[in-house]
C-alpha cells in the first residue's frame, strides 16, 4: 500500500533543486532526510511553520506568574514574616526568582513539547532509517501509492539534479496513531 | 537572469581544508573510535588524582566541620566563596558562545560551542560544591528549596539574594545541560550510525532518541534551538547579576555598589572566554582539530577577551573614583586599603593580570601566536580569581571597629578543595573529549562551502538552474 519513491543526493543544492522541482510538478513530498538543517528546505518542500513558540511563551509566562503568586502567598498569606521591617508583599524582591522559574518552565517545556510532537524518546529506533543521512547523504522521499504517481518523471528529475541513487521502496507499514489535536495544531 | 561571478570567496572559509560533510564526520569521530592516547591517559590520571585529593579534603571538612578553614569572626567569607564566584564566572563563556553569538549570527561559533557548553556544565558543577559545603550541614541542603514541611510550613525567605542565587544557579545548570544535550542529539545519531556494534552503539541508540534527520524534525529543532538561545541570553546576564547581588545588597563598603551586576557579568565573560581559549589551544593540539579551530577562531575569541577586559578596567576605575568622590570615609578607606594596605599584593596581581596582560591582544601578531595567547589566558584566569578574592577578603578584613581587624590565610584543606575542583573540572572535560564529539558536527557541516552555490568559491549558479550535479 505505502509505496514510496526515494532519491539520494550528495549535495545540499542538488536536494534543494530537486525538491523544488518535485513540488512544482505536483509530487507529494513525504519527507526529506538531511545530515544538518538545510536552510530553505522547509519552504521548498512546503513544511508549515511550527507553533512550538507558543508553548515557550505560554509556559514561560505561566511559570513566572505562578511563581510570583506562590511567593506572594508564602510571604503575605501563609506565614507573614517581618524581615527588617520590609512590607510583606515586597514584590521587587520576588522578581529574580520569578524570572528564573519562568525561564526554566519555558526552556524545559519547549524541549519536552519538541520531543512529544516529533515522537522522539530515549531508546527509540530510528524510523525510517536511511543510510548515510546522518553523515553526508541527502534523501527525499515521495509518496508513490496512487495511480497519479509518474515514476518516469520522478526518475528524470532525480537524474537531472544529480541524484546518486533512486528507487521505489515498500517500507514496512507501522501503525501510527493519529496525533492528538494539540499536537496537530502545534505542527 | 544575470549571474554574479566571483573569482574567490568574499570571506575566508570558517573551516580550513575544504572539508566535505563526510570528512567532518570522520575527523570528529576519529578520537572516539581509536584507543586513548598516552597523553590522554597521563592527563586523565593527573586530573583524577587531584579529584581524589579534593574528595578527601571535602570528606574531611564535612566530617569535622568548616572550622578546618582559615575563617574568623571578621572574615566570614573568603576562599570558598571566591572559588564559587570564580567557577560560576568560568561557566558564562559557554552560554555566551552558544546563545548570544548564535543570536548575533556569528557563524564561527560552531567550532567551539560544543566544548564551551560542556565547560559551562562542569564549571557550574564545581561552583555548586562550594556554597553547599559552606552551609556546614550539607546533608540539609534541600532546606534551600520551598517545600511543604512539618515546621509550619516554614518557607524559605524569598527576599534574600542568597536564595535568589539557589534558583539562579540551579536553573542555569538545568538550562545549560538541556541546551547542550539538545544540540548533541543529531551528532549522537551520527555516531549511532557510525559504530557497527558494541556497547557504545547501544548507548548512542538510547541517547539519540531515534533521530533520523527528517526535515520536519530539523525545522522544529531549529525553532526550539532559537527559543533556547533566546532564553539563555537573559539567563546568562541574570545569573552573574544575582551572584553580584549577594554582595551588592549588603551595607558593606566595597560590596555595596550599584555597578556590581554589569561589572560581574563582564568579568565572568572575560574569565570564561580565557578558560575556553586555554582549553581549546590544548584540545586543538592534542586532538588534531587544527582545521576546525583555526587561528581565525582564536583571533575572534581574543578580541572578545580584549573587549571584556576593557569593561572590567572601566569598572575598576569607576569603583575607585566613586569611592574617593563619595565623601564617605569608610568607602574611601576600603579602596585605599585595597590598593595600598596589607593585602595590596592581591589587588596589584588583579590589576596587572586583568588590565595590563590583555593589552597584548591589540596586536594581531600576538592574537595569532598560540604560545602568547595560552600564557596570557592563564594569567587572566589567575587575575580573575584574585578579583573575587580582593572583593571578598579586602572588604571584610578591616571592620568598622579597629579592634575586629583581622587577616586571612587559607588552610591546606581549603587549598586542597580548590585543587580538587580543578581535578573534577578536568576529569569531566577529558571524559567528554573521549566519549562525545567535541565539535558540533551537524552545525559545522552547515557552514561548509560545499554544495552551496551562494557560499562556495567559484562561479555562482542560479538557484533554479538545472546544472545541479556539476
Amino acid at each position: 500500500m505505502s509505496r514510496h519513491f526515494q532519491a539520494v543526493f550528495g549535495r545540499e543544492e542538488d536536494l534543494l533543486g530537486a525538491v523544488e522541482e518535485f513540488r512544482a510538478d505536483g509530487f507529494e513530498i513525504e519527507d526529506a532526510y538531511t545530515p544538518y538543517a538545510v536552510h530553505g528546505l522547509d519552504e521548498a518542500a512546503g513544511v508549515r511553520r511550527t507553533r512550538l513558540g507558543w508553548v515557550c511563551a505560554v509556559l514561560g509566562l505561566g511559570g513566572a506568574a505562578l511563581m510570583m503568586g506562590f511567593q506572594q502567598w508564602v510571604s503575605v498569606v501563609d506565614w507573614p514574616l517581618n524581615v527588617g521591617g520590609k512590607p510583606f508583599a515586597s514584590t521587587p524582591a520576588f522578581v529574580p526568582v520569578m524570572f528564573e522559574v519562568g525561564v526554566l518552565a519555558a526552556g524545559l517545556g519547549s524541549v519536552v513539547a519538541f520531543f512529544l510532537i516529533s515522537r522522539l524518546y530515549p531508546g527509540k529506533r530510528a524510523f525510517p532509517h536511511l543510510d548515510g543521512v546522518t553523515d553526508d547523504c541527502f534523501a527525499v522521499v515521495l509518496r508513490a501509492a496512487d495511480q497519479s504517481f509518474d515514476g518516469s518523471r520522478a526518475e528524470e528529475i532525480s537524474q537531472l539534479h544529480g541524484a546518486t541513487d533512486w528507487k521505489l521502496i515498500d517500507p514496512p507499514a507501522i501503525p501510527r496513531r493519529r496525533p492528538a489535536v494539540a499536537m496537530r495544531w502545534l505542527k | 537572469m544575470p549571474t554574479l561571478t566571483l573569482d574567490k570567496p568574499l570571506r575566508v572559509p570558517l573551516i580550513a581544508g575544504s572539508k566535505t560533510p563526510g570528512q567532518v564526520t570522520a575527523d570528529v569521530s576519529r578520537p572516539l573510535e581509536g584507543k586513548a592516547t598516552p597523553l590522554w591517559w597521563g592527563a586523565f590520571l593527573v586530573s583524577a588524582a587531584f579529584l581524589c585529593l579534593g574528595a578527601a579534603a571535602v570528606s574531611y571538612q564535612i566530617a569535622t566541620g568548616i572550622g578546618t578553614w582559615g575563617l574568623n569572626r571578621t572574615i566570614g567569607w573568603a576562599f570558598d566563596i571566591t572559588n564559587f564566584v570564580f567557577w560560576v564566572g568560568i561557566g558564562h563563556a559557554g552560554t555566551l558562545i552558544s546563545a548570544v553569538l548564535f543570536l548575533l549570527r556569528q557563524r564561527w561559533r560552531t567550532s567551539v560551542n560544543r566544548a564551551a557548553e560542556a565547560m559551562t556544565l562542569f564549571a557550574v558543577m564545581c561552583a555548586g560544591i562550594f556554597p553547599v559545603i559552606h552551609m556546614g550541614r550539607p546533608w540539609l541542603a534541600f532546606w534551600m528549596l520551598p517545600f511543604p514541611n512539618t515546621r509550619g510550613s516554614l518557607w524559605v525567605n524569598f527576599r534574600s539574594p542568597l536564595l535568589w542565587d539557589v534558583f539562579a544557579i540551579s536553573v542555569y545548570f538545568t538550562i545549560s545541560a538541556v541546551f547542550w544535550y539538545f544540540g548533541l542529539i543529531p551528532d549522537l545519531a551520527t555516531l549511532r550510525d557510525r559504530f557497527r556494534k558494541g556497547w557504545r552503539k547501544k548507548a548512542f541508540r538510547v541517547m539519540s532518541f531515534g533521530w533520523n534527520g527528517s526535515m520536519r524534525t530539523w525545522h522544529r529543532y531549529e525553532v526550539v534551538y532559537l527559543l533556547l538561545a533566546g532564553l539563555a541570553t537573559p539567563l546568562v546576564l541574570s545569573v552573574h547579576s544575582i551572584v553580584s547581588f549577594d554582595f551588592a545588597t549588603s551595607v558593606l563598603p566595597g560590596w555595596h555598589a550599584t555597578i556590581f551586576p554589569p561589572y560581574f557579568v563582564a568579568g565572568a565573560i572575560f574569565s570564561g572566554m580565557s578558560m575556553v581559549l586555554t582549553l581549546m589551544i590544548i584540545a586543538r593540539k592534542t586532538m588534531r582539530i587544527e582545521e576546525y579551530l583555526t587561528l581565525n577562531h582564536i583571533d575572534a575569541m581574543t578580541k572578545l577577551v580584549l573587549v571584556t577586559s576593557g569593561m572590567v578596567m572601566l569598572a575598576y576605575g569607576t569603583e575607585f573614583f566613586t569611592a574617593l568622590y563619595s565623601g564617605s570615609e569608610y568607602e574611601r578607606f576600603v579602596f585605599l586599603n585595597r590598593a595600598l594596605g596589607p593585602m595590596a599584593w592581591s589587588y596589584w596581581i588583579m590589576v596587572s593580570c586583568n588590565v595590563l596582560v590583555p593589552q597584548l591582544f591589540w596586536f594581531r601578531r600576538f592574537r595569532r601566536n598560540l604560545t602568547v595567547v595560552f600564557i596570557a589566558t592563564i594569567f587572566i584566569n589567575i587575575g580573575m580569581w584574585f578579583e573575587r578574592f580582593v572583593i571578598i577578603v579586602t572588604s571584610l578584613h578591616r571592620d568598622f571597629l579597629p579592634s575586629s581587624w583581622a587577616s586571612y590565610a587559607p588552610t591546606s584543606v581549603e587549598v586542597a578543595t580548590l585543587l580538587g575542583s580543578f581535578g573534577l573540572f578536568f576529569t569531566c572535560f577529558l571524559l567528554f573529549c573521549r566519549f562525545l564529539p567535541v565539535i558540533a558536527m551537524a552545525e559545522v557541516k552547515g557552514v561548509l562551502g560545499i554544495g552551496r552555490p551562494s557560499r562556495a568559491p567559484g562561479p555562482r549558479v542560479g538557484a533554479n538552474s538545472k546544472s545541479g550535479g556539476a
